[in-house]
């Protein structure tokens, strides 16, 4: 082989090194620290912005604002319409949760993203789930909500064969699963691709061939447009995430006839 | 065929996993290269006749990718479950 690329496996990057706590449930590992570091940091950055309350924001609350503002009206107004407004802290929290939980991606410490293993993305679908399963039995009562889940009003009647098995699997089944594996798979080949692109350009520039040696600018520059990417991928991930998750509770909060 | 590149290649199993792998993800990849093409061309098109719509339709168009892509992606993760 020319290039004598020597690609570890890809347990490698999912697999990490216990750092206490032992190899059972409560091991820690440095992704654990993350997470604790993300809480510790949104804490933080909305405890400073909100202190002072001044009406004219300046400074860290102009950004939270900002933020809030954008939640508003992109996410809740366009899906909740304006008795969503309710929502906004859970929206809010969901949306920076996942945003920085993706940064970890770019910064050069860690690279790792959190959301990469599939943990995280699964439990915030689950809870997705159970909320709006939730807000429609609230809201429509227990019967009517699966009445009107299974059987969609305004469709003939022979169609229900075919129509029911569709929407019971598509609204109970298919939307947690695809809110989590969509978050997860876009992380983790976001991951992938950046991990083969960095080994790559390791391996041509301490190439045995010199001839190859300045070749590994190609890859390198690749390396560096990825990354930058990657930060739009994170902030759209976490922006499509949130909004399913607005559409999902709207729909269950009144159903489309 | 495949079962011959395959045993040649040492391993039946192993070289079979790979192959499929490649066979899940490269099936999984061309209806949403499509798919995307369309929601983009379909956002562009909007975004000429209306100018001043742009905003959401540049969301709405956002949003159908990722609906689209989801799809595609689901084929990656399978082709590095099956590689093992």
């Amino acid at each position: 082989m020319i290039l004598g690329l020597d690609f570890p496996p890809v347990s490698q990057l999912t697999t990490w090194k216990v750092l206490f706590g032992g190899t059972g449930l409560f091991g820690w590992t440095r992704v654990t620290v993350q997470i604790v570091l993300s809480v510790a940091i949104i804490l933080t950055f909305f405890f400073i912005a909100g202190r002072r309350k001044a009406l004219v924001p300046s400074g860290t609350q102009n950004i939270a604002e900002s933020a809030v503002d954008f939640i508003q009206d992109g996410i809740i107004l366009q899906s909740m319409g304006e008795e969503g407004l309710n929502w906004t802290p859970f929206m809010l929290t969901l949306f920076s949760f996942i945003l920085v939980l993706n940064l970890w991606e770019v910064l050069p410490a860690f690279q790792m993203p959190v959301t990469a293993h599939i943990a995280i993305p699964a439990e915030l679908a689950i809870l997705v789930w159970v909320l709006f399963n939730a807000v429609g039995i609230k809201s429509q009562g227990f019967l009517t909500y699966f009445k009107n889940m299974a059987f969609p009003p305004g469709v003939p009647w022979p169609l229900y064969i075919l129509v029911t098995p569709i929407e019971v699997v598509s609204t109970l089944f298919v939307r947690p699963l695809s809110l989590a594996v969509r978050l997860f798979a876009n992380m983790l080949a976001g991951h992938l691709l950046l991990a083969s692109f960095a080994v790559l350009s390791a391996a041509m520039f301490t190439a045995n061939a010199i001839y190859l040696r300045p070749f590994g600018i190609l890859p390198f520059g690749l390396l560096i447009a990825l990354t930058g990417f990657e930060v739009l991928v994170a902030f759209l991930q976490a922006f499509i995430f949130t909004i399913l998750a607005a559409v999902y509770i709207g729909l269950a909060m009144h159903p489309e006839h | 065929m495949l079962v011959l590149a395959a045993q040649q290649a040492g391993e039946l199993a192993t070289g079979l996993k790979t192959v499929g792998a490649g066979i899940v993800y490269g099936g999984a990849a061309i209806g949403p290269g499509i798919g995307i093409g369309l929601v983009v061309a379909s956002a562009i098109e909007a975004m000429a006749r209306q100018p001043e719509a742009s905003g959401p339709v540049r969301t709405t168009m956002f949003l159908g990718i990722a609906f689209t892509e989801a799809l595609a992606l689901f084929g990656f993760v399978l082709a590095f479950l099956l590689k093992g």
